[in-house]
């Protein structure tokens, strides 16, 4: 029975000021993320468990949920694919505007989002250069659920680009062409070799563009059109119920979006720390 | 199976310098060749051209007698090992010995039963049986060179081709490895071409040694050979160790500040040349005819033998040689220097 073993509840360590730099990011963590998620809770659970019940499960706060996270999902998926392309073009290919490119691609970070909104929705319109072919093919962008996806693939794009960017630029030229000499075709290679190499960072990138998809307001409620049970997302509903004082409404669907984001985000972790072990790196 | 590499009049220019220049090589079959030279001499470049991973400007590769380009990259049937190993990190050490056989067509792929059985025997080969289900991260570098060859040796290579492959090890391991890759070469029998810039692997394990410098092959032959009759004075300083005596020839004889120091030399030759004489080949002897005479000014230990160093006058650097017998004279002492053998370029 080594009891100083069992009271041990931090590895000693060589490298000093564990304590002074785990307070530091305790006491942040706690004023900047954790007081204000608690209040948060506190908040909902102010409402009363009828309340509570009743503003869950009322069909504009489902559908507003349904239609965040299933957007945001889609949009993530969307990033995935056109992310990994364009930081495979941009590793592997030397081109005029390369440089170029590369930096365009952190615009929708750096670009305020109603200005993104605004500008995208002037494009997707009915009226709009795009949203008048789309309507001549008898389809909508603009104020559709599918404006509140393009939205959010337009904010979330550099997150699988400069996640998976640094990666490939790593692989080894050598991998490429062990695989093609043991007879492998480029199909495979792609597929089977160097992909799944960069599987950790790309799950990453999923991760971001997912989470702040999922947060998104400035620019999607300016495309979105915003009709209740249609193209309203849930921020969006938070903000309508805060218009109203109706605090509590609002905090019960934060907390709901609070709880889903943050299962999801936890599984998709624990998948990456999975990986990360069978590799041993990443 | 295995085949016969030609190179004929290989040429290569990188974006600022020629990293081949006009290189001819023949590689008999079953014979195993080290490519030696410093960095930058182009070895690996010849290397990858003869893989096919390097397009030449000019100059053909053939295999027996097929051009090598008019064979796809599968048919060409090359085992190739990278230096720094480039194994499927994602893939276990099982997957990636089975990669080569997996990639097949499928109407030449071997079945599941079969494959097992094959990287199976692969793994007994290399040693590393019981270590199939490892990932490569959780190998020692010694385990990944050799998991590197058993996946380039499990598509039956008619040719093996090994750049570096001791390069990352140390010095234990790389011995082991040398000794070994030299008895699974005589088991298997493939045309085999490494990469090496130590010379004590080129000359310990290859049957033939193509010494590179700038692009062109300055010597090949015997280990034997190039070590004993270096053709010019890059090979014989870049192999092993020797002094560099300015001389004067005259008359089959060399002339060290108008002292004759060599004899026997062609007599075709005259003027002023360079003499090299190895370490080795330098005995301590009583005054007489043909002999350096000399100071000593330090004495080390070197392995087996003991290493004098000896001040000549009007001589910059010192000369060094080697002495075998436990009697050595002092510091400071003078001697005389005989030498048994020496090359002039």
């Amino acid at each position: 029975m080594s009891l100083a073993a069992s009271t041990r509840w931090r590895q000693p360590s060589i490298l000093p000021g564990f304590g002074l730099a785990f307070g530091t990011t305790l006491t942040a963590l706690c004023l900047i993320v954790l007081i204000p998620l608690t209040a948060l809770m506190l908040r909902a659970a102010g409402a009363g468990w009828a309340d509570i019940v009743a503003i869950a499960s009322s069909p504009r706060t489902l559908a507003a949920l349904r239609l965040s996270f299933g957007a945001a999902l889609i949009a993530a998926l969307v990033n995935t694919v056109f992310g990994l392309l364009i930081a495979w073009i941009l590793v592997r290919y030397e081109f005029p505007g390369r440089r170029l490119i590369d930096a365009a691609v952190d615009l929708p970070f750096a670009l305020p989002t109603a200005v993104a909104g605004i500008s995208l929705s002037a494009i997707y319109a009915p009226n709009g250069w795009v949203g008048s072919f789309a309507n001549q093919l008898g389809f909508q962008i603009a104020y559709t659920p599918l404006g509140v996806m393009v939205a959010l693939i337009f904010i979330g794009l550099p997150f699988v680009v400069r996640s998976v960017q640094p990666v490939l630029a790593e692989s080894e030229r050598s991998i490429e062409e062990a695989a093609a000499l043991l007879g492998a075709s480029r199909l495979r290679t792609v597929f089977r070799v160097i992909l799944p190499a960069v599987a950790p960072a790309v799950l990453t990138g999923f991760v971001l563009a997912f989470a702040r998809a999922v947060g998104e307001y400035g620019s999607v409620i300016f495309i979105a059109g915003n009709i209740p049970m249609v193209s309203e997302i849930a921020p969006l509903l938070i903000v309508i119920k805060l218009e109203q004082f109706d605090y509590a409404g609002a905090a019960v669907i934060g907390m709901m979006m609070l709880i889903v984001s943050f299962v999801m985000i936890l599984v998709l972790n624990l998948v990456q720390a999975w990986g990360r072990e069978r590799l041993g790196h990443v | 199976m295995s085949v016969s590499i030609t190179i004929e009049h290989a040429h290569k220019q990188f974006s600022t310098y020629p990293a081949l220049r006009d290189v001819s090589l023949r590689v008999k079959q079953q014979e195993l060749v080290a490519l030696l030279g410093p960095s930058g001499s182009g070895k690996t470049t010849l290397l990858r051209a003869i893989a096919g991973l390097e397009e030449l400007d000019q100059g053909r590769v053939f295999f027996d007698t097929t051009d090598m380009r008019s064979l796809s990259l599968r048919d060409r049937r090359i085992g190739f090992v990278f230096q720094s190993y480039a194994l499927f990190k994602h893939m276990t050490v099982f997957e990636n010995i089975a990669f080569g056989l997996r990639a097949r067509p499928r109407h030449d792929r071997p079945g599941s039963a079969e494959i097992r059985k094959r990287v199976g025997d692969l793994l007994d080969l290399v040693q590393l049986a019981g270590l199939e289900k490892r990932f490569p991260t959780q190998l020692s570098g010694g385990q990944r060179q050799r998991v590197a060859l058993a996946r380039a040796l499990a598509i039956e290579p008619s040719v093996l081709l090994l750049d570096e492959p001791f390069g990352a090890l140390d010095a234990k391991v790389r011995k082991d490895l040398r000794g070994w890759l030299r008895e699974l070469h005589e088991r298997t029998g493939q045309t085999t071409v490494f990469v090496t810039h130590d010379q004590e692997e080129a000359l310990e394990l290859a049957d033939k040694v193509a010494i590179l410098n700038q692009g062109v092959i300055e010597q090949i032959g015997s280990p034997d050979a190039v070590y004993d009759m270096p053709e010019n004075a890059f090979v014989c300083e870049f192999l092993g160790e020797a002094n560099k005596l300015p001389v004067h020839v005259a008359g089959g004889q060399a002339f060290f500040d108008d002292a004759p120091i060599f004899g026997g030399i062609g007599l075709n030759r005259s003027g002023p040349a360079s003499l090299y004489v190895r370490p080795q080949h330098i005995k301590l002897a009583d005054n007489g005819p043909l002999s350096l005479p000399g100071i000593v000014e330090r004495i080390r230990r070197n392995g087996a033998v003991r290493r004098l160093e000896v001040a000549v006058r009007g001589y910059a650097k010192r000369v060094e040689l080697d002495l075998a017998s436990s009697v050595a004279p002092a510091i400071g002492e003078r001697v005389s220097m005989k030498f048994t053998s020496a090359h002039i370029f």
